[in-house]
This record gives structure tokens, C-alpha cells and sequence, in this order.
């Protein structure tokens, strides 16, 4: 595949020709059932800031994996400064002056931040020298940070920047980062931005992977967009709009979805009254006098970034952690069940979907008809005086494999072996066929294929116009605008009253999110 | 009544128990859970008996003891380490084993009696009044556990590699993506484990009671697993456990001597109540659990190549 | 620019898509050879001919009527204590003290029969069979509630316990329930006839514990595959998060894990001492709760698979037997061999969820 030289001169050292970094031809892997990468050539220039864009499932992980030393290519050759080479580990990577910010980052809960980045060094500096440099560094590129915090005790921004610390205190010639701002309010993405664009004067290079194109395109100066795990175009971002990236990406033309017109009953199917809880994790986040209803038909969205009290509002609604004193807090159509169990709680017709899904929703060691059980156990028609109906469960699994449009080889796969996208499709596929009255779901599309992603938003809203109350908690900003038709966010175990969508704005929630109110 | 000969009476009860804990430490912090340490010790006893009376040197006979327990632990480590096979079925395997196989060679050895391992006496300190006994008037084996345990804490604690061991304990993904070998560390935990257990073997049988029985180390091995929980993988708390419980077992000896008459079959159930009791009350601190204990202890580590 | 190309070929471990069903039952055969394997060479290092001994141990006892009945007399408490500690193990509790269960259901079982020895009655067997297996559950309910109520890992509580009831057992039969008759010998008096388990096959010891063995692999076949108490244990042992999701009380499947495997284990206990041995003597298991350990996971976690590994085990104890008797091998030979047995069957264990793939590495070579 021809390179396409397009050379882009915004953010870039004006003028100069200047030479490749970093070149990668023909780049293959493929692991059991999946061939990740396809022949991928890839060049990055010192100091440009290159997208490398594409679904969710389109290889941009494992390709940046493999730039960083952490996995090795089955094909194909790797150039560093026009020699080519053949990385075994990551020390070797960061030697060369590579440095990566994971997406899930790589850092550890139990030990603080200087002995976090202390350990990502590679110059083995005692733990003093490490704390004066991590002053140094932070100050320089605008990332405050307390080098003796224990890293359980920080927010997820906090947390990202001690990532990027670990990179900069290598002083690296190409910086590559694993979708930065899903676990940042719009605010701190344009602070990271700012830093991003200073690293890039300075000479460094930026690869930056990302599925969010309207920041790709005030960013980034070149990108490479994969498919499939094979490159189908190289552009200049800012000459092109978001529609047509998308569809490069993609590969077919979008349809927007419809929403219907919403029923217009005003019954309050759920509500929550002043939910105080205590996290059970010492790691975790309280939830603080948290007050919201939804009616008949309407969905709600929560916004906010992981780690604000999310995992603690799902599980004090489906009833995995329950309030210890009698208070009536939590009402599912008029009836209390802030005492109930999740088991009740379904029993009320009620429905739920975590954001963990392999160990919480479902288990990725059994069969699809097992899962199909997991949530529907107590319908008597399954279970028959503690016997299971086996003819019976075989009719749902097939039921939510054909509505649900889950692609896989039959009842008995191993859920293990589904695609995320297809995945979650069973999972919820399985919730929604039980008609619930309320649904809450956690992080509904995220890692899912766009594809998926867009089944899965219309199943959402078939199910609302059927009368069902559904909250959705979602880090996804374009996901809540798109579906949801009041919007409230979650800061720090607290939740802000909820507005509507059409007097909403991506700027105001964003601020919310970052725990201001207002301008 | 005379305190000082029941104090050096705990201190001999306890250094099996913290010889053993002290190697459980490391291999668990470095995530991996090795139940297999009563088979490690009682392989260490035999061999060491063996090679003390084959040989008649108690240098030896220590170092034989030692690296049978590095031998045995190294079959634990290529099971579950290489062979992704479940640690804690592995280790309950390497404890039938170890009985099996020390019972097996031990056979030969039933009977023979031993001069036991020399005191140290160090230069005149020993002759200070009940310090110097205390403190300066033991065998090899009882310094090298304490200076061990003290070691093995400054390294945890304050080095470079020590905070690597337990970073790979914490989260063995992110210790791989940051490019350390998970592999290596833990294959030279459970090693260091296996050392330290052949040790503490060693010492029953050369020194506590210088011969051999089968399964003569009733259970100290799970006791010792015991202590790394009771300690909260500290190392000062598990020194501090092991000296309680080496006085719980030697409390019995020393009842009869006082008069009190129960059947002995009880004094010989403290310690393993003692155990259960300890544990529940440890255990039911989930937080300090949570703060404590090594994140990924027992998980299997398949890194993505 | 010249660039060297070399194709390494490199075997690595590689997660495979679908549980192997195939190396599920492999697995162990593999390991049973592999284990012969050992034996020949352990037979030959101890100056044994080693074919000799290999008949010795596991072909020799076949060979008479009597042997096969001892090979399921051996087997009764092996099979009832494994199928106990699969359906734990399954569930992900882990059962250590399945030897102290065992002792305790002979303890109050046996302590029924001695209340008993002068009752003529037909109710005495049933009365001592249910206090035996009352025993066991009484003795696995203690770490299963320090394993719901405190969070205290259950390996280490059970296992502690198992200690204190052998203990239990000596300080019984050396002092209270001494047979005053006995000269002075610790042991307790013979049970009268009707507290005693019948004999099923003349001139054998076969008697009707291995009838209830095969009940019981039966009632667990059903139990793990047809009903819902089955399906929740197997959820609860391999996500308990996502039991907890589907409404499923996680300590309550603690409990019924430790009442079965206990409740089992006692009942292997108080069937040996009523059937087999016919008193209470300071030792009443070879190691029993120990050895079912290796038949659980020898028969897959699986009841049919339990009770094929069990006359397997059982084999094991008894070909050790005869080659003492025979060849003057040494008794430690048999826990040599169930260890190593162990061994390989988790090394073999490894190819039913991975596979070894064959990969052809390109490497290049750095150039100035």
C-alpha cells in the first residue's frame, strides 16, 4: 500500500523535510480466531501529531502494543530512525525513546505515585531523586501531582497524568496514546491538548489512537485509519469533515436513529430518594443524597467519568449492596424495595445490565444457554421445582440469538469466544426479553463495534417506547445526547438535578462533570 | 519461676514456624500462594537428617536441607507458573507429595539418633545475664532467622527490587506492561519459599528434635501459611506471630511441669485452635485485608504474546 | 541497507477457543501412565524388580474374587468423601478437613454404637448411620461459618479442625471410651452385630457402604447436571460476582458445599468403623480425606469421574498393601504415588485449556 506523503504543516516545525521516525511496512499478527493486523504500513515524522484511527475492534491496540516492544509482529519490519529493528520488551522500546500511556492504565492501586513512576524508570534512580524530577517535569508541562499519594486515593485525570509522567520523565522522541480522553471531562481534554501541542513544538511526536473524530480533527495533523486490522486510508484530518472519516472507518453510510415521540404519562416508575451510601470498597467513592425518578417510557442518562460513584449506584440499584437501616429510598412503581435483594428486585420486574461484563453479567467459562439462565432462573417455566427445563432454556437462548442478531457457532460456545459487540448484544438481548418495567444499565456501547453500538441504542429505544423506565449510565457523551431525554451528571458520589436534552450542552454537562457549576 | 529457660524454649519453638513464614512472605507477595510448604518442610527435614548422618557435617546437612526445599519448590513453580496449572491444587499436590516422598526415604533413617546442630556462642556475649543466653547463646539457624526476617522486610520495603516483587504481587499485568518479567520474579519467590521451608525442616530435625518421624512437622507448615495472613504479609507482625505461637506450642511442656493436669491430647490441640481463632480474627478486618493482601495472589498469569 | 531474515520456529502455550472435552479425559490416562512410568523407576532405584512390582501393585489384587471386593471396600469411603469434595470444589470451597469430617462422623457414630451395645433392635444401624453423618456436618459447618460469618480462609480452618478431631479420637479411645476389657490397649469395645453394617458377599468385607456409593454418585450426577442448587454452585465457583448479580446467596452455597462434603465425609467414616473395622481405634482413616483430594480431581470434578477414580485410588492403597506383604516394599510408596500421580495430572491438565501452536518468528537484524 503506497504511502500517501501528504505533509501537514499545522503543529508541525514550519518548513523543514523532515524525516520519518518511526516506519512500519507490512505488519501482520494474528492470535486464536482473529487476524488483528493486515499488512500495515505506518510512518510517523518527528514532532507531527498523528491519528491512528478506527473502531472499536479495528487493531489500533495491538498495533501500538507492538511499536511499544509488548508484542511481537508474526510479519513484517519495524524502522526506527531508518534502521530496522526487532523489539523483544518494552525496556528496549523506551530505550529507543518510545513511551506508551495505556488506556487501562497500568498502575499500582497499593503503592503511591512516586514509586508508581519509579518503578516505570528505567535509569533505576533511588526514590528521592525520582520525587525532585517528578516535581520538575510535572511543573514544566502543566500536570500537577503529589509524588506520596497513594494512587487509590486519586481521580481517574489524576491517575492519567501519572501515566504521562512516567512517559515524560524518559524525555521520548514518540509519545502514543490509547484513547486519553475517554476517562476525561471535556475540560481536561483540552488541557491535554495544551500539553499534547507543546510536546510536538518541542520535537516530540504524538501517535494518537482514537475513535472520537471531532478531536482527532482539532488535534491532529495526519491519520491513518484502520479497518478490520488493515489500513484503508491515510488524510489530513483537518482538511476533512467527521462525517467522512467516519465512514472511512466504518465502511458504510450512517443512518441517524429516530427517536420517537415520547408517551406522554406522567407515572413515576422509579424513583430515588436521598440514596446515602458508604462504599464497601476502602478504593471507593460514597454516594451522597442522590435524588432522581424516572417515568413510563423516559430515559435517563447519568454522565460522568469512571470512578465517581457509578459502580456504587449500580449496585444500590439492582440490589447487590443493600442499605442496612430501614430507610425507603429506593421505589420500583410506588413500592419500596430499598430492603430487597437483587433476586426481589427482578421479581418486581425490574432489569439490569453492569459495565463489567465477563464476571458480572456474564460468565465467560459457560455456554450461552447457561448465561441465558443466569438472570432468568426464577421464571417458573425454566425451573420446575428446583429441576431445570432444558427444552425450554434452549427456546430463550435461541429467542434472544435470533432477535439480538448474535452472531455465534451455536448454543453450547463458550460466551468466552463471543466479539465484544456481539456480546453485549446477548447480555442485554437477555434482559430486555424479560419485558422489564425498569431497565438500568451500565456503559451500554462501550467497546463495542459501531455496528453493534447502533443495535444496541435502537433496542434501547424500542424498549423505552414500549413504556419501559430505563437509566443509562454511560461515560459517552455522544451516546447520552443521542438517546437519553434528560441528562444528569454524577461528580463524586453526588448527582446534579437532571435537565433536558434539548437544553443541554455538551460544554455544560462537560463542566459537570469536571465538578463546576456554571461558567 | 525461672522465665529465662522458657523464653529460650519459645525461641527454639518459633524459628521453624518463622523460617517458614518468612519464605511464604515473599512467594505471596510476589502473588503466588504456595500451599505446599508442609511438604517443602518435612522434604527438607529427611534430607537434612539424611545428609547429617551420612556426612556428619551440619554445614551440609543445612544446605542439603535447604536446597531440597529449592528442588520441590521448583516442581510447584513450573506447574503453575509455566504449566498455568491452579495454585492451590498445586500446592495441596506438592504437600502430598512431599509426605509421600520424605515418609519413602525417611524409612531408612526411623530410630537413628543425632547430635545436635553446636551452640554459637558469640565471642563473650553470651556470658551477659539472661540477655546474653536470650539473645547471643543459639545455634546457626536461630540467627539466620532473625536476620532473614529483617532482611526480608528492609527489602520489601526499601529496595528497588523489593518494590518490583510487589508490584508484580499487586497487578501482574501492569508489571508486564511495563515490561518486568512476571515469570522471573515469581519463579525466584517461590524459590527463595522453597529455600527457607527446606530450612525450617532442617532445624526440626537437626536441632528441635534431632531425629526423624513421619510427618514430624504436624502441621507447622499450615501454620505457617497461617502467620502470613495473621501478619497481614508484614514482616514485623509475622515475626511477632510466630514468637505467640511458638509460645502456644511449648505452653504445653511446660503445663505439666506446672502441675495442671489435662489430658495432653488437648495441650496438643492449642496451637491448631489457637490457629483458627487467630485467623477469624484477621480475617474478618476485610479492609485491612483489602489494604494488605497482594491483589493478584492466585491468579494465573497468561501474558498475551 | 542489507537485511538477514531468519524463520525461527517457536512453540509457545496459546489459550484455545473451546474447552478441550477430549483432553478432559486424556488427561488423566496420560498421568496414569506417566505414573507407571515413576513407579518402574522408583521400583528399580529401591532394588525391586520393577515388572514384578508393577504386577504386584495393580494386577495382582485383580486377580482374586477377594481382592476385588477389598478393591470396593477401599473404594466406599474414597468415592463418598471425593463426590463430597467435587461438588465443593466446584463451587470453588475448598475442603481441606475432609479427614477430621471423616473422624468425627466415626466419632459420633461410633459413640452412638457404644450408647447402644446392649439394644436389640433393627433402628440401632440407621440411628448410628445418621449421628455418623450428623458428625461430619456438625464438623463442616464450623469453617463454613467462619468462612461466611469472618471471612476466615477455609483451607487453613478445616484443615486445622482435621488435627483437632484425630486428636479428639485419641484422647477418646486412650481414656473414656477405653474397652475396660481390652487390656489396657486404646481402643474402644466391638460394636454389638446391630450396629454393624451387613456384609454383602460371603467371606469378603464387602458390605452395603458401597451400595450407598453408588447412591450417592447417582444423587450428585443429578443434583450438578438437572437442577438449580447444581447450576448455582457452578455459578458461585467460577464468578461470584456475577452469582451475586443473579440474585444467587453465595454463603448459603458456602453451607450447602461444606453440609454435603461434611455430611459425606461422615458418613464414609461411620460406614468404615461400622463396616469395616467394627470399633474405634486411635487412627481410622490411611488418609482418606486426604487421598479423596486427588480422586476429585481425578475423576474431572465429575461424580462418574469420582467413582472410576476412587477403584483407582482404592487400587492404589491396596496394591500397596500386597507389595508389602509380597516384595517388602515400603508402606510410603503408595502416598509416593498418589503425589506424583497428582503431579501430572496437573501438568497434563494444562492442554485442556491451552494448546501448544507452532509459530514461524521473522526477525530482522539491526543494520547501520
Amino acid at each position: 500500500m503506497s504511502q500517501n506523503k501528504a505533509k501537514s504543516k499545522i503543529g508541525q516545525l514550519d518548513g523543514l523535510e523532515l524525516t520519518p521516525l518511526l516506519k512500519l511496512s507490512g505488519i501482520t499478527k494474528s492470535f486464536p480466531g482473529i487476524l488483528a493486523n493486515d499488512t500495515i504500513d505506518l510512518t510517523v515524522k518527528q514532532g507531527e501529531i498523528h491519528a491512528l484511527l478506527g473502531e472499536n475492534g479495528a487493531g489500533k491496540s495491538t498495533l501500538v502494543k507492538i511499536i511499544y516492544g509488548l508484542l511481537k509482529p508474526d510479519a513484517g519490519t519495524f524502522e526506527w530512525e531508518e534502521s530496522v529493528l526487532s523489539l523483544s520488551n518494552p525496556a528496549q522500546a523506551r530505550a529507543l525513546g518510545i513511551g506508551m500511556v495505556f488506556q487501562h492504565f497500568s498502575l499500582f492501586e497499593a503503592l503511591t505515585v512516586c514509586e508508581n513512576i519509579a518503578i516505570a524508570d528505567d535509569q533505576k534512580l533511588n526514590l528521592k531523586t525520582v520525587a525532585v524530577r517528578i516535581k520538575e517535569v510535572s511543573n514544566r508541562y502543566g500536570l500537577p501531582i503529589d509524588p506520596d499519594r497513594y494512587v487509590h486515593s486519586l481521580s481517574v485525570g489524576e491517575k492519567q497524568r501519572i501515566e504521562i509522567l512516567r512517559c515524560l520523565l524518559q524525555r521520548p522522541k514518540l509519545l502514543i496514546l490509547d484513547e486519553p480522553t475517554s476517562v476525561l471531562t471535556p475540560q481536561e481534554a483540552s488541557n491535554l491538548f495544551v500539553t499534547l501541542e507543546n510536546l510536538a513544538s518541542s520535537g516530540c511526536a504524538i501517535l494518537y489512537i482514537s475513535h472520537k473524530l471531532e478531536e482527532v480533527r482539532s488535534l491532529c495533523g495526519t491519520a491513518t485509519i484502520l479497518r478490520n486490522g488493515a489500513v484503508v486510508a491515510t488524510c489530513n484530518p483537518k482538511l476533512e469533515t467527521a462525517k467522512t472519516m467516519a465512514e472511512l472507518m466504518i465502511g458504510v453510510k450512517l443512518h441517524n436513529i429516530k427517536r420517537s415521540e415520547k408517551l406522554e404519562n406522567h407515572d413515576n416508575r422509579l424513583q430515588i430518594n436521598k440514596l446515602n451510601l458508604k462504599s464497601n470498597d476502602p478504593f471507593g467513592m460514597d454516594l451522597k443524597n442522590i435524588s432522581f425518578d424516572i417515568q413510563e417510557g423516559e430515559v435517563l442518562g447519568i454522565a460522568g467519568v469512571a470512578g465517581n460513584g457509578q459502580t456504587e449506584l449500580m449496585a444500590a440499584l439492582s440490589g447487590e449492596v443493600v442499605q442496612n437501616d430501614s430507610h425507603d429510598n429506593i421505589t420500583f412503581d410506588h413500592v419500596c424495595v430499598s430492603g430487597m435483594g437483587v433476586a426481589e428486585r427482578r421479581a418486581m420486574g425490574a432489569s439490569f445490565v453492569p459495565e463489567e461484563r465477563y464476571g458480572h453479567a456474564a460468565i465467560k467459562e459457560m455456554s450461552l444457554k447457561d448465561n441465558a439462565l443466569l438472570t432468568t432462573s426464577q421464571k417458573i417455566n425454566l425451573v420446575k421445582k428446583g429441576f431445570l427445563q432444558s427444552n425450554e432454556i434452549c427456546d430463550l437462548t435461541q429467542k434472544i440469538i435470533s432477535d439480538f442478531d448474535v452472531r455465534t457457532t451455536g448454543l453450547e460456545m463458550e460466551t468466552g469466544n463471543l466479539s465484544g459487540g456481539n456480546l453485549q448484544k446477548f447480555i442485554l438481548g437477555r434482559e430486555i426479553l424479560q419485558n422489564p418495567r425498569i431497565l438500568i444499565v451500565s456503559q451500554p456501547t462501550w467497546g463495542v463495534d459501531a455496528g453493534a453500538a447502533v443495535f444496541l441504542r435502537k433496542s434501547l429505544l424500542d424498549l423505552a417506547a414500549r413504556g419501559c423506565a430505563i437509566l443509562i449510565i454511560s461515560q459517552d457523551l455522544d451516546e447520552i445526547f443521542e438517546i437519553c431525554d434528560r441528562i444528569a451528571v454524577l461528580y463524586q458520589g453526588t448527582l446534579s438535578p437532571s435537565i433536558t436534552r434539548e437544553s443541554a450542552s455538551v460544554h455544560q454537562i462537560g463542566l459537570l462533570m469536571g465538578g463546576k457549576t456554571g461558567e | 519461676m525461672d522465665l529465662l529457660p522458657v523464653a529460650l524454649t519459645i525461641i527454639t519453638a518459633s524459628t521453624p514456624l518463622l523460617l517458614a513464614a518468612t519464605g511464604e512472605l515473599v512467594t505471596e507477595k510476589a502473588g503466588v500462594l504456595n500451599l505446599g510448604v508442609e511438604g517443602m518442610m518435612l522434604i527438607g527435614a529427611i534430607a537434612a537428617f539424611a545428609a547429617a548422618v551420612s556426612t556428619g557435617s551440619g554445614l551440609i546437612a543445612i544446605l542439603v536441607g535447604a536446597f531440597s526445599g529449592v528442588a520441590v519448590a521448583a516442581i510447584f513453580a513450573v506447574l503453575t507458573l509455566t504449566c498455568l496449572a491452579n495454585q492451590v491444587a498445586t500446592g495441596l499436590a506438592l504437600t502430598i507429595f512431599g509426605v509421600g516422598l520424605s515418609a519413602l526415604v525417611g524409612s531408612n533413617f526411623v530410630g537413628i539418633s543425632l547430635e545436635p546442630l553446636p551452640q554459637l556462642n558469640i565471642g563473650g556475649l553470651s556470658t551477659i545475664p539472661i540477655l546474653g543466653d536470650l539473645l547471643f547463646g543459639h545455634d546457626v539457624l536461630v540467627y539466620l532467622s532473625f536476620i532473614m526476617i529483617l532482611l526480608v522486610g528492609y527489602f520489601l520495603s526499601k529496595t528497588r527490587s523489593g518494590l518490583i516483587l510487589r508490584a508484580v504481587g499487586e497487578s501482574h499485568d501492569s508489571a508486564h506492561a511495563l515490561g518486568y518479567s512476571v515469570l522471573t520474579v515469581r519463579y525466584l519467590a517461590v524459590l527463595f519459599g522453597g529455600f527457607m521451608s527446606g530450612l525450617a525442616g532442617s532445624y526440626l530435625s537437626l536441632v528441635y528434635t534431632p531425629l526423624w518421624a513421619e510427618n514430624m512437622t504436624a502441621g507447622r507448615g499450615w501454620i505457617a501459611l497461617a502467620l502470613v495472613v495473621f501478619g497481614t504479609w508484614r514482616a514485623g507482625r509475622i515475626a511477632f506471630g510466630a514468637y505467640l505461637f511458638g509460645a502456644i506450642t511449648i505452653l504445653q511442656l511446660h503445663v505439666q511441669g506446672w502441675g495442671i493436669n489435662i489430658a495432653s491430647q488437648f495441650m496438643t490441640m492449642l496451637p491448631y485452635l489457637a490457629t483458627v481463632i487467630v485467623l477469624v480474627f484477621i480475617s474478618s478486618d476485610k479492609r485491612k485485608i483489602r489494604i494488605n493482601a497482594p491483589q493478584s495472589i492466585g491468579k494465573v498469569f497468561y501474558p498475551p504474546r | 541497507m542489507s537485511q538477514s531474515f531468519r524463520f525461527f520456529p517457536k512453540f509457545v502455550l496459546e489459550p484455545r477457543l473451546e474447552v478441550s472435552g477430549q483432553w478432559m479425559i486424556l488427561s488423566p490416562i496420560i498421568a496414569i501412565i506417566l505414573t507407571l512410568f515413576s513407579g518402574i523407576i522408583i521400583f528399580s532405584l529401591l532394588g525391586k524388580d520393577p515388572f514384578l512390582a508393577l504386577y504386584t501393585f495393580f494386577v495382582q489384587p485383580l486377580t482374586t474374587m477377594f481382592g476385588i471386593t477389598e478393591l470396593l471396600v477401599k473404594g466406599t469411603p474414597l468415592v463418598l468423601i471425593g463426590v463430597g469434595l467435587a461438588i465443593g470444589f466446584k463451587a470453588n470451597v475448598w475442603n481441606i478437613g475432609a479427614e477430621g469430617q471423616f473422624t468425627m462422623g466415626a466419632v459420633f457414630g461410633g459413640g452412638t454404637a457404644l450408647l447402644c451395645q446392649h439394644m436389640e433392635s433393627i433402628l440401632v444401624l440407621p440411628l448410628v448411620l445418621v449421628l455418623g453423618t450428623l458428625g461430619g456436618i456438625l464438623w463442616g459447618a464450623i469453617p463454613a461459618f467462619l468462612k461466611t460469618r469472618f471471612n476466615a480462609n477455609e483451607i487453613l480452618t478445616s484443615l486445622m479442625l482435621s488435627y483437632v478431631a484425630v486428636l479428639w479420637l485419641s484422647y477418646l479411645v486412650h481414656g473414656p471410651w477405653r474397652d475396660p476389657a481390652g487390656f489396657n490397649f486404646p481402643e474402644s469395645q466391638l460394636f454389638s452385630d446391630y450396629a454393624m453394617l451387613p456384609i454383602l458377599i460371603e467371606n469378603s468385607r464387602l458390605n452395603l457402604g458401597a451400595f450407598f456409593a453408588i447412591l450417592v454418585v447417582l444423587a450428585a450426577w443429578i443434583l450438578m447436571a438437572r437442577t438449580i442448587i447444581g447450576f448455582q454452585l457452578r455459578v458461585v465457583g467460577l464468578a461470584p460476582r456475577a452469582a451475586h448479580y443473579a440474585g444467587f446467596k453465595q454463603s448459603g452455597l458456602i453451607w450447602l458445599s461444606f453440609l454435603i462434603s461434611g455430611g459425606l465425609a461422615g458418613l464414609a467414616g461411620i460406614a468404615e468403623v461400622s463396616g469395616t473395622i467394627g470399633q474405634l481405634l486411635p487412627s481410622v482413616s490411611p488418609g482418606y480425606g486426604f487421598t479423596a483430594i486427588i480422586v476429585a480431581f481425578l475423576g474431572r470434578l465429575h461424580p462418574v469421574g469420582v467413582l472410576f477414580a476412587g477403584l483407582i485410588m482404592a487400587l492404589s492403597y491396596i496394591g500397596g498393601e500386597n507389595a508389602q506383604i509380597e516384595i517388602g516394599l515400603p508402606a510410603a510408596v503408595t502416598g509416593l504415588f498418589q503425589g506424583i500421580l497428582l503431579f501430572f495430572l496437573l501438568a497434563c491438565d494444562v492442554l485442556v485449556r491451552y494448546r501448544f501452536s507452532h509459530r514461524s518468528v521473522l526477525i530482522g537484524e539491526r543494520c547501520e
